[in-house]
C-alpha cells in the first residue's frame, strides 16, 4: 500500500493513499465537522456528495477550500483545518442553511436528535445575518412517514438510501437553484409512489424533513380511555435498542425493564411479538416442508424457493416491482399481524371483549409496520387486527413524557397467555434470525430428530448477500439471505433467469434486519452499534432453555384450543394472506 | 457518394474542388492576383462588355491565371466602352478602352502574362475605381 | 464548356438572419437570376454566419466583396437588376460607417472585419455549410489525412502542445495538456466529448461555428479520437438549436459517405464516429462533469473533482472534453502548424480568441480577434464605439462569472491571465457593453439573478448564497441597504467563491464584486444618498414638480394612473410619493417641463 506523509493543523499524520482528509484528521482525533458526508462502515454505503460545505478546510498553495470529506489527501500536503478562514466560512455556511430553514426547533420532531441542530451549537452561532425569501414545499404525510422538506438541507442521504441501498427509486433531488430539494419525482405524494416504507431515509436523514407518522398521542388518549382494553406486543429488535435512548450501551437487553414501563404507561396486557414469530415459524417452517416435499415427490410445478414474508417493506417492494413473482413469497403473515388476528380473536374470547373495544398496539422498530397494520385484507368490518404501531423511538419518548424513571425500573415479565417465546423468535430482530428460526423447526419437523446443535453460524453475519447448505439429515437444504432491497432485488433477479439454486431465501428490507429498521434510535453513521444490537440479540436466544418454536407451550396450547394444526383452514383464515400485483397503482397528483 | 481512400485522394478531391471557390477566395485577397474590373454600365453592355467579361473569364481560366474579375458601374469613359481596368499585384491599375475579345485576348498575352504594355491605355491617373 | 460563374452571392444562413427571412432573400435572389437568364452566371450560397448579425440579413457579393446588410426579401430585384446585370451597387442598402456616415462599399474597408483575424471562423460566411465539398476545397479534412498517415498520436499531441492551445470553454486549460493526460490513461473505451452546450446570456460563438463550419468540429474530433486513442465521439448540444444540429447531422452524414468517420476512416484502420446528444438548456449542464452525468441520464450536476473527465468521464471512461471553438482551432494547427499559430497573439495566450460583442456598442456581432488585442481596439474600433454617442462606462467579460472592467482597463490586452489579474476573465467569449446609462448595480444584480435560475442547488453556499446576494442587491437597489449589508455583501461573495463546488459558485459572486471595486460610488450613492446615478433604479427615483415651471394645466393629475397629483387649476401641483408608481406618466405630458426626475 502507497503511503502518503502529511500535516494537518501542525500534526503530521501517515495515510494510505486514498485516505481522504477528513479520515486522516479523524485518524490523529481532529473531528472535522460534516453534514451530508455519510459512511456505514460495514454495510458497503457512502453518501459523499460534497454539498454541504461544511467541512470545508484550508490547504496549503490551493486557490479556494477543500471539503475535507470528498479530498484525498497527498503527499506533503499541509491541512489547517481552524483557521480564521475555515471558521469563517464554516460559520457562513451553516447560517446560509439556517437563513433558509423553519425556525420549528421547539416543536420539531428531530429536536435533541437533529445534526443541524447540533452543528449549530457546536458552531456556536447566535444570529443569522442573512435573510431573505425561505423555499417551501408542500408537506406530505402517507401512512408511515411524514416528508417537511422545508427542513430538507439537501444533503441526499435519503436519496442514497433510496436509489442505491434499496434501489427502490422514490426519492431524488428535483427542481434546480433556491428550490432544489429531495423528493418523489414531480412532487407526487409518497403514498402514492413505490415508496416501500422501509423508513431508511427517515433512519439517516439528519434533520426533521422525514420523520415517521406520531401515533402518540392517539396512544395516550386510548390508554386513559377506561372503555378500552389496550393490549401492546413488543418486537424482538425493540429491547435490543430501546436501552440507547437513555444513555444505556448499545446492545444492552431491557426486555424486563420494558416490560414494567409498558406496565406502567398502563397497558392492560403486556405481550410479546415473540409468540406471534414462534407462530409464523410453525406456519412458514410448515409451507416450506410443504413444498419441499411435493417438489421431491416430483411435482415440479410447486414454487420455490420459499421467500420469508415477514417484512412488510419487502412485501410491499416485490408487490411493486415484481408482481409477477407473488406466488413465491410465502403466505404467512408477519408476527405483528398473526398477533393481531389471534389477539382479537383467541384472546378477545378468553376474555371476552368485543373486539371494537380491543386495541391492539404494537412496538416496531419499523415505520414499515404502521403502514402494514393500515392494510385493508388486515381488517375485520373495518377494525384493524391491530390498531396501530409505535416505534421504538416514540416508545421511548413516552417513557419520558410518564414520567418514568426507565433506568431505576425492575424487571418484569410478559403476560400470559401470549407472552411465552423461544429463542427462535428472538433472533427474528436480526438479518438471518427468521430462516435460522425456521430451520430449527423445520428440521426436527422433517427429520423427527432433535438437532444435533442450535446455532447456524454459518447464517449469521452483516453481509449484504449470505447463503449456507444445510444438512436436513442427508437432504441439502439451501438457503439465501438477503438484507437491504438492493440485495433482494439481485436474488430476485437471480430466481427470474433462473440462475438461482435455493429452497428458501430470507429477506429483509433493512440493513441489519430489524436491528436496523427505520423506526429504530438514531445512530447517526455509528454502525457498531448494530452489531452490538445482533450480538445482544444472539446472547438472548442463547441465555434461553426454550429455543424452537414447534416447543413453545403456549404456541402448542394455542393450535389444541384454537388453531388445530398448521396450514388447518381456521390457520389460513386468520394467518395467511395474499398479494397484489402494484405495478400499476403509482400515479402522478 | 463514393469514398475517399487516401490522403492522396483527399488533396486530389481538393485541387478539383477549389476551383469553384476561387471567385470567393481570391475576393478575400485580391492584392495578390490579376484585377481586371469590367466597365458594365447600360452603355457598357450594350457595347458588348458583358461578352468581354465572359471571355476574359473563361480564358484566364483556360490559361492557368489567377485573377478576379468583377462588373463595375460606369467608369465615365463611355467614349471608350468597352472598358476595363487591370491591376497587376503591386501595380497601378491601367484602363483599356475599346476591349472586344481579340483586344482582351492580347490584353491577356501581352500585358497581364508579361506586362508589356499594349495599346488602347486611356491615360488617366486615377485611383482604382470604389476605393 | 459550361459558362463560367462570375459571382457568388453569399446569403446568411445563421440563426439570427433566419430568423430575419434570410431563407426568403436567397429563394427571391435566385427567381431574379432565373427571370435575368443569370442562373449560370451567378449562383446562390447559403453560408454560415457572418458575425455581423446586428445588421442582418447580410448578403454578401463576391468577388467585388460588397457586404448588403439589412436586406430584405423584396431587396433582391434591385440587387439582381442593378449590381448582378449592371455592375452597380445598391448604395442604400451598403453598410453605413456610423463615425464616418458614409457607405462601405468594400467589406474589406469596414472597421468590423479590419483588426479581425479568423481561424475559428475561418468558414463561417464563406463556405455553404451544407456542402462537404466546399469544406474540402479549403482544406477540409487534410489535418486528419496528415495525422492519420504521417503522424504518430505523441506527435500530434506534441503540436497541439507546442501551439499554445488553450481551452476556450472558459476555462482556459491547455488543451495539448489535456489531450497528453486521456492519452495515457488506460482503458478499453475512451470518449471524445464536445462541449456545445453555451449557456452564457447571449453567446453565440459555438452555435455560429457549428452552424457555419460543422465539418472542422467532427474533424477536429476525429483528430483528438486518434490522439488519445478513443472511437466514439460526443457532441453535447443544446436543444435549442435546431438549426447547428440539422446541420451537424448533414455534416456527419457526408463525413460517413466520404469515409472520413465511420470505420476504416481513409482506409488507414482507424475508426470514429460522432453522436449527438441533446441538452435540455442548463446552463449549468456545460460544466464537464455535470454535462458528463447528463449524457449519462443523471441529473446534470456537477461531481468533485478530482477524478478529473481525463482519467474518469462518460460511463466511468477517460473522457477528452473540449468546447467547440476550440476544436476548430485544431485543423488549422496541423495543416499551418504549430508555429504558425504560436506566432499568433501574445507570449502566454496564443492565437485569437471569439467573441459575442453586445450591448451598448455599434457593431453588435461575432467577432474574432488575435489574443493580446485590446479592450479598447475591440470596442472602439471593431466594435464602432459606443452607440449614441454617449460615454463608455464598463465592459464586462466571462458571462456570469465574469467582472466589470473600466475605462482605466481599457488598454488591457486580451488575455487569459491579464483579464484575471484584472479582476475579469476570459470566459467563453461573451463580451458586454455598457455606457453611461447603466447602473452597475443593477448590472451585478441581472448576472446575480441568471446564477440563481441556473444554479444547480447541489451545494448550499450557492444554492442559497447567491439567492442571498441576489436579495441584498436587491435591497442595495431600492434604497433600503446599509453600509452593513455592502460589508456582507462582500463578505458573503468571498464565501461563496471559497467554498463552492463547482465553477459556477466559485465564480458567481465575480460580477458583485468587481462592480464593488470598481464603482464603489455607485454603490454609496444609492446606500448613502438614496440615489441611483444611471437612472435606472425605479425605487430610487422621484418625480417632482418644478414649482417655478407648473403653470397648473391640470395634464399630469388627469393622467396619474394611481392619482396622486393633486392641485388646483393654475396652481402649482403636488405629486404624493407615497403613492407613486413612477410609472413616468406625467413627465411624459407635461408640456411646460414642470415634472423632474431627482
Ligand atoms: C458553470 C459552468 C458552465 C460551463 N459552460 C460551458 C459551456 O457552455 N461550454 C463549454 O465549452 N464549456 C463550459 N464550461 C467549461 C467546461 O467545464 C470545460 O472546462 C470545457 O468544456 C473544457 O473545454 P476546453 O478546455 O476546450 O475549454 C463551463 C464551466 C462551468 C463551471
Ligand atoms: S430539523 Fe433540526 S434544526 Fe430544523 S427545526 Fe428540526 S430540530 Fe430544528
Ligand atoms: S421509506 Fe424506503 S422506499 Fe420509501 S422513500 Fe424511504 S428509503 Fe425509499
Ligand atoms: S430529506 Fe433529509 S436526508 Fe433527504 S436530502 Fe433532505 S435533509 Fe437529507
Ligand atoms: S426489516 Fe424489520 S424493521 Fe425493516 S422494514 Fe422489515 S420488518 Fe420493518
Ligand atoms: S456551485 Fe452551484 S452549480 Fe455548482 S454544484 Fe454548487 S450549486 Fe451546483
Ligand atoms: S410617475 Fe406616474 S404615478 Fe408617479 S406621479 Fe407621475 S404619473 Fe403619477
Ligand atoms: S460533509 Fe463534506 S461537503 Fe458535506
Amino acid at each position: 500500500m502507497d503511503m502518503i506523509k502529511l500535516i494537518i493543523d501542525k500534526k503530521p499524520v501517515e495515510v494510505e493513499k486514498g485516505t481522504t482528509i477528513l479520515q486522516a484528521a479523524d485518524k490523529i482525533g481532529i473531528k472535522i465537522p460534516t453534514l451530508c458526508y455519510l459512511n456505514l462502515g460495514g454495510f458497503n454505503i457512502e453518501n459523499k456528495p460534497g454539498g454541504c460545505r461544511v467541512c470545508v478546510v484550508e490547504v496549503e498553495g490551493r486557490r479556494n477550500l477543500a471539503p475535507a470529506c470528498a479530498t484525498d489527501c497527498t503527499e506533503g500536503m499541509v491541512v489547517n483545518t481552524h483557521s480564521i478562514r475555515v471558521l469563517n466560512a464554516r460559520k457562513t455556511v451553516v447560517q446560509l442553511i439556517l437563513s433558509d430553514h423553519p425556525f420549528d426547533c421547539l416543536v420539531c420532531a428531530k429536536s435533541g436528535n437533529c445534526e443541524l441542530q447540533d452543528l449549530a451549537h457546536k458552531l456556536g452561532i447566535r444570529e443569522i445575518p442573512f435573510q431573505g425569501e425561505q423555499s417551501t414545499y408542500r408537506k406530505d404525510t402517507s401512512p408511515s412517514i411524514i416528508r417537511d422538506v422545508d427542513k430538507c438541507i439537501m444533503c441526499r442521504r435519503c436519496e442514497v438510501m433510496c436509489n442505491e441501498v434499496q434501489t427502490v427509486g422514490v426519492l431524488s433531488a428535483i427542481n434546480r437553484g433556491f428550490q432544489a430539494v429531495v423528493a418523489p419525482a414531480f412532487e407526487m405524494n409518497l403514498d402514492h409512489s413505490v415508496c416501500t416504507y422501509c423508513g431508511q431515509c427517515v433512519n439517516v436523514c439528519p434533520t426533521g424533513a422525514l420523520t415517521e407518522v406520531d401515533h402518540t398521542n392517539q396512544l395516550i388518549n386510548d390508554l386513559a380511555d377506561p372503555e378500552k382494553v389496550v393490549i401492546v406486543q413488543t418486537a424482538p429488535a425493540v429491547r435490543a435498542a430501546l436501552g440507547e435512548e437513555f444513555g444505556m450501551k448499545p446492545g444492552t437487553l431491557v426486555t424486563g425493564k420494558m416490560a414494567s414501563a409498558l406496565r406502567e404507561l398502563g397497558f392492560d396486557y403486556i405481550f410479546d411479538t415473540d409468540f406471534a414469530a414462534d407462530l409464523t415459524i410453525m406456519e412458514e417452517g410448515t409451507e416450506l416442508l410443504d413444498r419441499l416435499t411435493t417438489y421431491l415427490n416430483g411435482d415440479k410445478t410447486v414454487k420455490l424457493p420459499i421467500l420469508t414474508s415477514c417484512c412488510p417493506a419487502w412485501v410491499k417492494f416485490f408487490e411493486h416491482q415484481f408482481p409477477e413473482m407473488k406466488e413465491i413469497p410465502s403466505t404467512a403473515r408477519s408476527p405483528q399481524q398473526m398477533f393481531g388476528a389471534i389477539a382479537k380473536t383467541y384472546f378477545a374470547q378468553k376474555i371476552n371483549v368485543d373486539r371494537k373495544k380491543l386495541v391492539v398496539v404494537s412496538i416496531m422498530p419499523c415505520v414499515a409496520k404502521k403502514y402494514e397494520c393500515s392494510r385493508d385484507e388486515f381488517k375485520v368490518d373495518g377494525n384493524p387486527d391491530v390498531d396501530y404501531s409505535v416505534s421504538t423511538r416514540e416508545l421511548a419518548s413516552l417513557i419520558k413524557r410518564a414520567n418514568i424513571d426507565f433506568m431505576a425500573l425492575p424487571d418484569s415479565g410478559f403476560d400470559s397467555p401470549m407472552g411465552e417465546s423461544s429463542g427462535a423468535a428472538v433472533i427474528f430482530g436480526t438479518t438471518g434470525g427468521v430462516i435460522e428460526a425456521a430451520v430449527r423447526t423445520a428440521y426436527e419437523l422433517h427429520t423427527g430428530k432433535p438437532l444435533p446443535k442450535l446455532d447456524f453460524e454459518e447464517l449469521r453475519g452483516l453481509e449484504g448477500m449470505r447463503s449456507a447448505t444445510i444438512d436436513f439429515d442427508g437432504l441439502p437444504i439451501n438457503i439465501g439471505i438477503a438484507h437491504g432491497l438492493g440485495n433482494a432485488r439481485k436474488l430476485l433477479n437471480e430466481i427470474k433467469e433462473g440462475k438461482s439454486h435455493f429452497h428458501a431465501i430470507e429477506i429483509m428490507a433493512c440493513p441489519g434486519g430489524c436491528i436496523g429498521g427505520g423506526g429504530q434510535p438514531y445512530i447517526h453513521g455509528d454502525t457498531s452499534i448494530l452489531q452490538a444490537r445482533q450480538k445482544a440479540i444472539y446472547n438472548e436466544d442463547a441465555g434461553k432453555t426454550l429455543r424452537k418454536s414447534h416447543e413453545n407451550p403456549d404456541i402448542i396450547r394455542l393450535y389444541e384450543e384454537f388453531l388445530g394444526k398448521p396450514l388447518s383452514h381456521k390457520s389460513h383464515e386468520l394467518l395467511h394472506t395474499h398479494y397484489f400485483d402494484r405495478k400499476k397503482e403509482v400515479f402522478i397528483d | 457518394m463514393e469514398k475517399i481512400k487516401s490522403l492522396a485522394d483527399l488533396r486530389a478531391r481538393k485541387d478539383e474542388l477549389q476551383k469553384k471557390l476561387n471567385l470567393r477566395e481570391r475576393s478575400d485577397n485580391p492584392e495578390k492576383y490579376v484585377q481586371i474590373k469590367a466597365g458594365m454600365a447600360t452603355s457598357g453592355i450594350a457595347s458588348g462588355a458583358k461578352q468581354v467579361m465572359d471571355y476574359l473569364i473563361e480564358e484566364l481560366d483556360k490559361r492557368g491565371i489567377d485573377a478576379v474579375v468583377t462588373q463595375t458601374g460606369d467608369m465615365g469613359y463611355c467614349y471608350a466602352e468597352p472598358t476595363i481596368e487591370v491591376k497587376r499585384p503591386g501595380e497601378d491599375p491601367i484602363v483599356f478602352g475599346y476591349v472586344n475579345t481579340k483586344k482582351a485576348d492580347e490584353i491577356i498575352e501581352k500585358y497581364i502574362k508579361n506586362g508589356e504594355l499594349v495599346e488602347g491605355i486611356i491615360p488617366v491617373n486615377y485611383e482604382s475605381i470604389d476605393e | 464548356m459550361a459558362q463560367q460563374l462570375k459571382m457568388h452571392l453569399l446569403v446568411c444562413g445563421g440563426t439570427g438572419c433566419r430568423a430575419s427571412e434570410s431563407e426568403a432573400i436567397q429563394t427571391n435572389l435566385e427567381r431574379e437570376l432565373k427571370v435575368h437568364g443569370l442562373e449560370n452566371e451567378a449562383k446562390v450560397v447559403t453560408t454560415g454566419c457572418f458575425g455581423f448579425c446586428e445588421k442582418g440579413p447580410i448578403v454578401k457579393i463576391h468577388p467585388d466583396n460588397t457586404f448588403y446588410v439589412q436586406v430584405k426579401p423584396s431587396d433582391a430585384k434591385e440587387i439582381v437588376e442593378e449590381h448582378v446585370l449592371k455592375g452597380r451597387k445598391v448604395e442604400r442598402l451598403l453598410y453605413s460607417d456610423p463615425a464616418k456616415k458614409e457607405h462601405v462599399a468594400d467589406s474589406r474597408h469596414m472597421g468590423f472585419y479590419r483588426k479581425q483575424i479568423r481561424i475559428a471562423l475561418r468558414n463561417c460566411g464563406f463556405i455553404n455549410p451544407e456542402n462537404i465539398d466546399e469544406y474540402i476545397a479549403r482544406d477540409g479534412y487534410q489535418a486528419l489525412g496528415k495525422v492519420l498517415t504521417e503522424l504518430s498520436p505523441a506527435q500530434t499531441i506534441e503540436i497541439i502542445k507546442k501551439s499554445g492551445l488553450r481551452g476556450r470553454g472558459g476555462g482556459g486549460f491547455p488543451t495539448g495538456l489535456k489531450w497528453e493526460i486521456t492519452s495515457k490513461s488506460v482503458a478499453d473505451q475512451k470518449y471524445v466529448v464536445c462541449n456545445a452546450d453555451e449557456g452564457d446570456p447571449g453567446a453565440f460563438m459555438d452555435r455560429s461555428i457549428l452552424e457555419g463550419d460543422p465539418h472542422a468540429v467532427l474533424e477536429a474530433m476525429a483528430i483528438c479520437g486518434h490522439s488519445i486513442g478513443a472511437t466514439k465521439g460526443l457532441i453535447y448540444i443544446r436543444a435549442e438549436y435546431p438549426l447547428a444540429i440539422k446541420r451537424l447531422k448533414i455534416a456527419i452524414d457526408q463525413a460517413r459517405n466520404y469515409g472520413l468517420l465511420g470505420n476504416n476512416i481513409l482506409e488507414t484502420g482507424f475508426d470514429f464516429d460522432v453522436e449527438l446528444r441533446y441538452g435540455a438548456g442548463a446552463f449549468v449542464c456545460g460544466e464537464e462533469t455535470a454535462l458528463i452525468h447528463s449524457m449519462e441520464g443523471s441529473r446534470g450536476e456537477p461531481t468533485f473533482k478530482p477524478p478529473f473527465p481525463s482519467v474518469e468521464g462518460y460511463l466511468g471512461k477517460p473522457t477528452n472534453v473540449n468546447n467547440v471553438e476550440t476544436f476548430a482551432n485544431i485543423p488549422p494547427i496541423i495543416n499551418k502548424g504549430a508555429e504558425w499559430f504560436a506566432s499568433i497573439g501574445t507570449e502566454r495566450s496564443k492565437g485569437t480568441k471569439v467573441f459575442a460583442l453586445a450591448g451598448k456598442i455599434n457593431n453588435v456581432g461575432l467577432i474574432e480577434v488575435p489574443m493580446g488585442t485590446t479592450l479598447r481596439e475591440v470596442i472602439f474600433e471593431i466594435g464602432g464605439g459606443i452607440k449614441d454617442g454617449k460615454k463608455f462606462k464598463a465592459v464586462q467579460t466571462g458571462g456570469p462569472s465574469g467582472g466589470c472592467l473600466t475605462e482605466k482597463h481599457l488598454d488591457t490586452p486580451i488575455e487569459y491571465d491579464t483579464l484575471i489579474a484584472a479582476g475579469s476573465m476570459m470566459g467563453s467569449g461573451g463580451m458586454i457593453v455598457m455606457d453611461e446609462d447603466d447602473c452597475m448595480v443593477s448590472v451585478a444584480k441581472f448576472y446575480l439573478d441568471f446564477t440563481v435560475e441556473e444554479s444547480c442547488g447541489k451545494c448550499s453556499p450557492c444554492r442559497i448564497g447567491n439567492k442571498r446576494l441576489y436579495e441584498m442587491l436587491e435591497t442595495v437597489t431600492r434604497g433600503e441597504a446599509t453600509m452593513e449589508t455592502l460589508q456582507k455583501l462582500r463578505l458573503l461573495s468571498n464565501v461563496i467563491k471559497d467554498t463552492s463546488l463547482c465553477g459556477l459558485g466559485q465564480t458567481s459572486p465575480n460580477p458583485v464584486l468587481s462592480t464593488m471595486d470598481n464603482f464603489w460610488d455607485e454603490y454609496l450613492a444609492h446606500v448613502e444618498d438614496k440615489k441611483c446615478p444611471a437612472g435606472v433604479c425605479k425605487s430610487l427615483m422621484r418625480y417632482v414638480v418644478i414649482p417655478e415651471n407648473c403653470v397648473g394645466c391640470t395634464a399630469c393629475a388627469r393622467n396619474c394612473p394611481v392619482n396622486c397629483i393633486t392641485g388646483e387649476r393654475k396652481q402649482v401641483h403636488y405629486i404624493d410619493q407615497s403613492a407613486c408608481i413612477k410609472c413616468g406618466t406625467c413627465l411624459e405630458k407635461c408640456k411646460f417641463n414642470a415634472i423632474e426626475i431627482v
